[in-house]
């Protein structure tokens, strides 16, 4: 074990860690956010727009600043209120708060009420022997305390040091009194010898500069390890107006002072001249007025002056963000890419195109160079799903600008090619993958995710959408020549589809590996049903970001075979325990379960009567108060974000992140609302109804439906019913008459704007709109079933909940979806759409899987009793099956089809 | 013995889970509130520090557990025992008893356990002090970014109230764990030394253990780790670590980390694994040790242990495993 060596560097930290070593260079300290320094920051702060005041903050930042000077110096505000709410503020801003705070004051207990709010190692600005030895220790150790670094400032009990002496003479005393009676690590230490203004005409203030530089030279030889700041902008204070000479002035006393040994300053970030780009007449200029050359009789500085006069003095544009659009086109395309710039991407592809031999290479080239860097970023953790999207967008609109010429290029090519017989893989062209949503299933939001993150690893994607029959798929499979299949589906019948095409692929003797995924399937589905069915194939894939590895474990032929057989190996042991575990649970038999009911004493229960029966059709609900029941938890999972809201929007890791996408989201809101894009359709209804065993019937006018509920079957803890839904409706046999509820909701108008989008390759807007719709159907619903607990059914006519209690369900009554677990049979919503009506009213469609289109509906059936509650059926036995195919007169098997899932 | 002698000369270890344990006695609302608080006005159960002063028989029995399966440092009872924190059961007066309570409970299962074993050597006391309810560097209310739900100041009172019974109940070292929110700790540094600063005796040496909550490497308040261990090493701590939060296998990249930038001894008591879907702990004794006995291997540690769902199984195969294997060395601190 060899001893390990640690330096005695300056180490600073905000969120990260800042360590200034020997070879550190010049540290920038933005200077910004500093009232007495910048009059707008100073406005922004007098008129508490800090949101504002952030962005000054967040510029200097951006603009390079290593460390960032607060200051609320100022006689017009409580400066202990103002740099407690600032700061504390910052600290919520991960990509500000990144970087160590030097907090910045002339009054100690403003100092004081920063420290208190900061958690990183930070700087003190500054303390020092203006007030006496013993004022000076008591400050140091209270800075010692917090851990915070300090400026000392070249100032004693006679006033601020002016010459060289002086400068050397205190800080060198203050060097010893930190280090030996304050126990101060050295390397905490950084002097200020005072930067003042020069070329003021006044003879005396022609060698300030020269004077600091030599102090500093000194303080670096001879007080080890301290380090030396100062405020570089007083020294062309006098310049003040004019902003390109004292940007010169500036990049010339730095080049002189970090050689002598400055090691940081403060700064304004975003505008530093490059000493070596100065117009070589003004540099040697103000090399004369800092280093005091040719300065008899101030004529350095009156040359100065005359050549401040030919300068215009307009204000130089802001740059920060521009200054890539000067790198070659390679870096520039890779800058786009990165940050999702749309703004150049045609002219820069066109300037690629032009630059390169042929478009394909641009492709090949700088975009799949920046589009490996995003994908790299992103499998590490420092990009984020909403801005790998945006990625997308750019990189496709890149490509649809070469796509014609591509295309042109390969007619010729194809005059002189005979058609071979390989895949796309091995012909050496990026590897085709084909994505499905399967039959009788509309839900595509995750695999459109998944199809941009591919697409940006440089796969080519063969999109069949949704509702796609097996058939439909295996054949484009075939013809297309693709590497690999990849399945998705929402609802449970989707699942059984997947198990079909498996089959199929088998048979047909196919051998591209099959992927299977969304939000239904599971890798224990996968592993139990769907891969024993094509052997050593089928890859289960959690989310997005896992399709990128998978996909290129398996087209690397190095890794695929290995990868496959460890997958085999792991589905085979998991069917293994699966299959094993299956007796341990116990199960009454079905007339137990169904004696197990539960317990309602129905005759201390009234039935609160509907205002109306028969049903209630919404035309258009309004969107703007939809918005309101919005749920945002499952739209940040869409993006798979994942975390509470609103929390997630500070979370220190994905907060920046999915702030944008909020933001984003909430505009496209806007639009949608303001331009009236979508529509709220939906229908309610609500009819006598009592139960008979697990069964519930309905009259609607003279016409008798009947409802068949599932019942759960595991044996419970004692006292614990085995719940059924027609639990909670009265019997026939009680003598009440009670009701049941039913709703179906949906959004329309979404498809003109989803073509829209695809063609302009906007892939970010598109997912986003479909996310949203999603949450508005849903919002819809809860909204619906707010105004039937209040007035329609109005068994709550005082409900006084919030949106969060919504969202954690706390209303009473219940909204169970057929096909969800505490009614898992997907075809008792035939009768929900057939008592409502619900197909001709609203327009949802049922597919042959009972999926419903458009996408963004929901459906339910409402339940009123006050103990009626959400559950799981879980598993059911056969003696079950038998009798609820009975009573619904439904085959056996096709009864078994499904309620698979329940049975398994 | 010194303990910074001692460190130097083997790896410590340090005890496993107290809720766990507790969690075995299937306690009742009434074990929970003794015959002392059998009237108080709000329901107590769950306040597990509170069993110092209701069922002190029960506490000394979970540590003289750990000790004789190998803990040298035994954790106070008090990760909660914070006015601030006593909040949430109407028990901020009594802070400053908890601690002298619970001081006393695990000094009591030392002197028992070194009756029964005069020759085992020194065993320590580490006064507990857990990251409090409420965090100096996050807003609760998601509209109100500046806002705080409580002050640095306050925080150091209470921290200073925790400390001061802490010492009075007589714990060798003290100990800032959990940390998820950096600004909490420094308060809690701040209140030590403001503690021993008043009271004009030497400080008592002070463990510093941090939390990594997830994949990203970084605190619950965002910081790095390097960034965490710069913020907190004005302490000049005995030691600095990490606990909780993760299970061994995914700490052991921080712990690498650490044990390359730290000039003190470090530390590392994971969790019994990631818990299951039953928020349940089953990583087994002989796993955790093994992730252990590879960290020592490695030269990663010098104090190791157990934190959530180990138990005095975990923490005897943990000292199995170190026992003969080399402490990490110091590094050599330069001065120029």
């Amino acid at each position: 074990m060899s001893t390990i060596q640690i330096h005695p560097y300056l180490r600073l930290s905000g969120l990260e860690p800042l360590v200034i070593r020997p070879e550190t260079n010049f540290v920038n300290i933005g200077e910004r956010t500093n009232v007495t320094g910048s009059k707008k920051f100073a406005r922004l702060i007098r008129d508490n727009q800090l949101e504002e005041a952030l962005s000054v903050a967040r510029q200097q930042v951006e603009s390079g600043a290593q460390i960032l000077d607060v200051n609320m110096d100022d006689a017009m505000l409580d400066g202990v209120a103002a740099m407690t709410q600032f700061i504390n503020l910052l600290q919520s801003e991960p990509d500000i708060a990144r970087i160590p705070i030097m907090i910045d004051s002339s009054k100690f207990e403003i100092i004081q009420a920063g420290l208190e709010c900061i958690q990183g190692k930070c700087i003190v600005n500054s303390i020092s022997l203006k007030e006496g030895e013993e004022k000076f220790l008591e400050q140091a150790h209270i800075c010692r305390d917090f851990g915070a670094a300090v400026v000392v400032m070249a100032f004693d009990e006679q006033g601020q040091a002016d010459t060289l002496q002086r400068k050397v003479d205190i800080c060198t005393r203050a060097y010893h009194i930190l280090t030996q009676q304050a126990g101060f690590p050295p390397e905490d230490i950084i002097f200020d010898p005072n930067i003042f203004a020069i070329a003021t005409g006044i003879e005396e203030h022609n060698n300030y500069a020269v004077d600091f530089i030599e102090a500093t030279k000194i303080i670096k030889q001879t007080l080890p390890l301290a380090k030396v700041s100062g405020g570089v902008s007083n020294v062309s204070f006098s310049f003040r107006g004019n902003e390109p000479v004292r940007e010169a002035i500036h990049a010339v006393f730095l080049y002189h002072a970090i050689h002598a040994g400055m090691d940081m300053g403060i700064v304004n970030a975003g505008q530093l001249a490059v000493f070596d780009e100065i117009e070589p007449e003004l540099k040697r200029l103000c090399e004369d007025v800092i280093l005091n050359r040719n300065n008899d009789n101030n004529q350095a500085t009156e040359a100065l002056i005359r050549y401040a006069e030919t300068v215009k003095t307009e204000g130089k544009v802001q740059v920060k963000d521009e200054a890539w659009r000067n790198e070659p086109i390679q870096k520039r395309l890779a800058h786009a890419l990165i940050n999702g710039i749309t703004e150049y991407i045609e002219v820069d592809t066109e300037e690629a195109r032009q630059a390169y031999p042929t478009p394909l290479e641009v492709i090949e080239g700088p975009l799949m160079e920046g589009m490996g860097i995003v994908g790299d970023l992103f499998g590490a953790g420092k990009m984020f799903l909403p801005q790998v999207v945006k990625s997308a967008r750019v990189m496709k609109k890149s490509v649809a600008v070469l796509t014609p010429y591509i295309e042109a290029e390969k007619e010729q090519k194809k005059l002189q090619q005979q058609v071979g017989d390989t895949s796309a893989a091995e012909s050496g062209a990026a590897a085709k993958i084909l994505l499905a949503t399967v039959k009788g299933d509309v839900h595509d939001i995750g695999k459109n995710i998944v199809g941009v993150v591919l697409g940006c690893n440089g796969y080519d994607i063969i999109d069949m959408g949704v509702m796609v029959p097996a058939e439909k798929i295996l054949e484009t499979a075939l013809r297309e020549k693709v590497d690999i299949i990849g399945l998705s589906g929402l609802i449970t019948p989707s699942l059984d589809e997947m198990v079909h095409i498996a089959k199929e692929m088998k048979r047909r003797g196919m051998k591209q590996p099959l992927l299977i995924g969304g939000a239904t399937t599971s890798r224990m589905h996968t592993a139990v049903k769907i891969a024993p069915e094509y052997p050593g194939k089928v890859v289960h894939v959690l989310d997005a970001s896992r399709s990128v590895t998978v996909a290129g474990s398996l087209l690397s032929k190095e890794q695929q075979s290995q990868f496959l057989g460890g997958i085999e190996k792991e589905y085979t042991e998991l069917k293994f325990s699966f299959d094993n575990k299956k007796t341990v649970k116990e199960y009454l038999s079905y007339p137990d379960a169904l004696q197990n009911k539960v317990n309602i004493d129905w005759n201390n229960y009234h039935p609160v009567q509907p205002a109306f029966t028969g049903t209630k059709v919404i035309e258009s609900y309004d969107l703007n108060e939809l918005r309101s029941y919005i749920d945002w938890k499952p739209f940040f999972i869409a993006w798979e974000l994942h975390g509470s809201f609103p929390e997630i929007l500070s979370d220190a890791v994905v907060g920046k992140e999915a702030s944008k996408l909020y933001k984003d989201a909430n505009e496209m809101l806007d639009n949608i609302i303001a331009e009236q894009w979508l529509t709220a359709k939906g229908v309610v209804g609500f009819w006598k109804a009592s139960s008979d065993g697990d069964d519930v019937q309905v009259t609607d006018n003279s016409e008798t439906h009947h409802l068949s509920f599932l019942r759960q079957q595991i044996k419970k803890a004692p006292g614990q019913p085995n719940l059924s839904l027609a639990d909670f409706i009265a019997p026939t046999t009680s003598g009440y008459s009670d009701y049941i509820g039913a709703f179906a909701v949906t959004i329309h108008g979404i498809e003109p704007h989803i073509k829209k989008m695809e063609a302009s390759h906007d892939d970010y807007s598109k997912i986003m709109l479909q996310a949203l719709a999603d949450r508005l159907a849903e919002a819809f619903a809860e909204a619906l079933h707010h105004h039937t607990r209040t007035t329609w059914w109005g068994y709550q006519p005082n409900e006084q909940l919030s949106n969060q209690d919504l969202i954690q369900e706390k209303y009473l009554g219940i909204r169970p979806a057929p096909g969800y677990p505490a009614c898992p049979d997907h075809t008792e919503k035939h009768k929900l759409f057939s008592l409502l009506r619900a197909t001709e009213s609203t327009g949802i469609q049922l597919t042959e899987n009972l999926a419903m289109y458009p996408a963004s509906s929901v459906c339910g059936w409402y339940i009123a009793h006050p103990k009626s509650q959400y559950f799981g059926v879980g598993k059911i036995q056969r003696d079950q099956l038998e009798s609820y195919s009975a009573r619904k007169s439904m085959a056996l098997e096709e009864a078994e089809r499904w309620l698979r899932p329940n049975l398994e | 013995m010194d303990i910074r002698e001692l460190l130097q000369q083997k790896i410590l270890v340090i005890d496993g889970a107290m809720g766990t344990m507790i969690q075995r006695h299937l306690l009742t609302e009434e074990d929970y509130r003794g015959e002392r608080f059998s009237n108080w006005h709000t329901d107590v159960k769950g306040n597990n520090d509170l069993l110092c002063i209701t069922q002190p028989k029960i506490i000394e029995g979970i540590h003289l557990q750990y000790l004789e399966a190998g803990a040298d440092i035994i954790e106070t009872n008090t990760f909660s025992s914070t006015r601030i924190a006593m909040a949430d059961y109407e028990m901020q007066s009594l802070a400053h008893e908890l601690n002298i309570a619970a001081a006393q409970c695990a000094r009591n299962a030392v002197t028992d356990f070194l009756k029964k074993n005069p020759d085992a050597g020194p065993r320590f006391v580490a006064g507990a002090i857990g990251p409090l309810n409420k965090t100096l560097s996050l807003s609760p209310d998601v509209n109100n970014p500046g806002f705080r739900a409580v002050t640095f100041e306050e925080v150091v009172t209470a921290y200073e109230e925790q400390i001061s019974g802490l010492v009075e109940g007589g714990v060798d070292l003290l100990l800032i764990e959990t940390i998820f929110d950096t600004l909490n700790a420094k308060a809690a540094i701040a209140a030590a030394s403001r503690f021993f600063r008043k009271k004009g005796t030497a400080p008592l040496p002070i463990m510093i253990s941090g939390t990594i909550t997830d994949a990203s490497g970084r605190t619950l308040s965002g910081q790095t780790l390097e960034a965490f261990y710069i913020s907190v090493m004005h302490a000049r701590p005995l030691s600095i670590g990490l606990n909780c939060a993760l299970g061994a296998a995914e700490m052991r990249p921080h712990i690498e980390e650490l044990s390359q930038i730290a000039t003190c001894f470090t530390s590392a008591y994971p969790n019994a694994g990631l818990p299951n879907a039953m928020g349940e702990y089953d990583e087994q004794p002989h796993e955790t040790a093994h992730f252990i006995e590879d960290w020592a291997k490695e030269g990663f540690v010098n104090i190791v242990g157990g934190c959530c769902g180990t138990t005095p199984d975990h923490i005897r195969h943990i000292a199995e495993a170190v026992k003969k294997l080399k402490p990490r060395n110091l590094p050599e601190v330069l001065t120029a």
